[in-house]
């Protein structure tokens, strides 16, 4: 056994004792913590698995936004805890879920051990129109261009979710402030660290965006950045979170979507078919709509922490 | 030279993980939390920065070395935020007792 | 046994510990987490897939890259629109169960009152 493959057991076995800990703790507080705990080791599976670009999302998400949302709902829900818990179902209803997870997981693991070989690959065709694009990351080749589609309708996925969030509030609500009002101390720890670490932060965003285009990186994982600042700013009680009715909110939110789109129209006209870039300006076509598919992504992500309407405007 | 660079950075880098190792044991053991924050940061901070000061010579470029001690320093701003924030609350300054107890809940 | 293969068994338990939690666990944000979990261990399942595909100088087949990226977002967005309704279930009933027999909780809404 060589070292490289010892170091790969262990963090498999930590990453599965930590999941373990997070469907098995009594506390949803400390199950959260898990879980957080499991992104971020995930993210070094994925670095060990040659899929950077991956790590990032998943540290991003899993470990940060996923953190922040899921801990903020389980302080919301500490009260609900122990009446809730009480309603275990019975015996014999965990012990079949029991069995057919077991069986569930029994196949996935044949399935792993039955792949094919040699395994079935689209690398070569992705190196072989990388030139089209003229971008050197790969991931970034396929999800702006040689699938362009699944990319476009994430985005039209993650909108549609804020649109779902927002329809939460309560009618007279409709068009407020998102989530309660955060008031911290001017002059405490979090409103110092929410003047100190955003411009950092904002820099390292755009750096991650930029650097995509031949790096891992991208759109999504800078945009992520960019919304942990935001909301930063917001959970200081710095900057208030914007009146969801306001139009150049709303500007912003569908910026990413509707150039995407516009681009794929006119792939039409310039190109040859829906999503078609021609190629000698495949590259800042695709750089405009990451741009502002990263301002996109920022503002929908921090939203979507942010929660659904529960404040008239200016209350 | 590069016998001697190695060296540094497997000695640093060992001396890092020793921080992180005896940090994890004091986060896992220490009864309260305003110790198990003391013992936390030691890991964060000079565990941290010991592997950061291992990797800055194998980093092959300035650019790579610069990155990497950026990192150490947000983490440390980071790091020293979040127990400031952690120990007021454990203090009792917020009044929020499930971040108090001493041991697995009843 | 390769790395890529130690990963996706790991991948396929992940799923299964998922599963499970989304079933027997009552409480609705231990079943978001657990859905989470499931998802993840599917998508490391395909990580392994992609790595696998390692060719032309790629570390892995950059397809499924891209999807899982995909994927992680689609799943983050759903989990967001979960936690949403579970929080205005607690605020229009005050508690937060699945149980329809349990007794319906105070029944106002404060924020409509």
């Amino acid at each position: 056994m060589t070292v490289a493959s010892a170091l790969e057991m262990a963090l498999a076995a930590v990453v599965l004792g930590v999941a373990t800990w997070t469907i098995a703790a009594r506390e949803t507080f400390a199950a959260v913590v898990g879980f957080v705990t499991y992104g971020l080791l995930l993210a070094l599976i994925w670095v060990r698995l040659d899929a950077v670009d991956v790590a990032l999302v998943e540290a991003a998400i899993g470990g940060g936004l996923g953190g922040v949302l899921l801990l903020g709902a389980a302080a919301r829900l500490r009260v609900t805890e122990t009446p809730t818990a009480t309603e275990r179902p019975s015996a014999t209803v965990r012990v079949g879920a029991a069995l057919l997870s077991a069986a569930v997981a029994a196949a996935l693991a044949t399935g792993v051990i039955l792949l094919p070989d040699p395994a079935p690959t689209l690398a070569p065709a992705a190196a072989a129109n990388a030139t089209a694009t003229g971008l050197g990351n790969p991931v970034t080749n396929v999800l702006m261009a040689f699938r362009a589609m699944d990319t476009m309708l994430e985005k039209v996925v993650l909108l549609l979710a804020l649109v779902g969030v927002w329809s939460l509030a309560p009618d007279r609500l409709w068009g407020g402030h998102p989530g309660p009002r955060h008031r911290a101390d001017p002059l405490g720890t979090l409103a110092f660290l929410a003047r100190l670490l955003p411009p950092v932060g904002i820099v390292v965003g755009i750096y991650v965006f930029w650097t995509g285009k031949d790096h891992p990186g991208g759109a999504f994982q800078g945009g992520t950045i960019l919304a942990a600042m935001w909301l930063l700013v917001m959970m200081a009680g710095i900057a208030d979170a914007p009146q969801v009715s306001s139009r150049r909110l709303r500007i912003v939110l569908i910026a990413g979507p509707g150039i995407f789109l516009a681009v794929g129209l006119a792939g039409f006209a310039i190109g040859s078919a829906f999503l078609a870039y021609p190629v000698a300006y495949a590259k800042p076509l695709i750089l405009g709509i990451e741009v502002a598919m990263t301002l996109t992504i920022a503002a929908t992500l921090g939203l979507l922490l942010a929660g659904a309407p529960e404040r008239s405007a200016g209350q | 030279m590069s016998v001697a660079v190695d060296i540094i950075t497997i000695v640093a880098i060992t001396a890092g993980a020793f921080f992180f190792l005896a940090g994890t044991v004091g986060l896992l053991r220490f009864p309260d939390t305003l110790t198990r924050l003391h013992a936390l940061t030691k890991a964060d901070n000079l565990g941290l920065g010991l592997v950061v000061l291992g990797l800055v010579p194998q980093a092959g470029s300035l650019r790579g070395g610069l990155k990497l001690l950026c990192v150490w320093a947000l983490a440390l701003l980071a790091g020293a935020m979040v127990s400031q924030l952690i120990a007021r609350e454990a203090s009792g300054q917020r009044g929020d007792p499930a971040m108090r107890h001493d041991g697995p809940p009843p | 046994m390769s790395a890529a293969i130690v990963f996706g068994l790991c991948g396929a338990a992940v799923a299964g510990l998922g599963l499970y939690g989304l079933i027997a666990d009552p409480r609705p944000l231990r079943k978001i987490v657990a859905f989470n979990l499931l998802g993840s261990g599917v998508f490391m399942v395909f990580g392994v897939v992609a790595r696998r595909g390692a060719a032309s100088g790629f570390g892995g087949d950059p397809v499924p890259q891209a999807l899982v990226i995909t994927g992680v977002v689609v799943a983050f967005s759903a989990t967001a629109l979960a936690v949403a309704l579970l929080l205005r279930l607690f605020q229009v009933t005050g508690s937060a169960t699945l149980n329809t027999e349990a007794p319906a909780g105070t029944g106002t809404d404060p924020a409509d009152a």
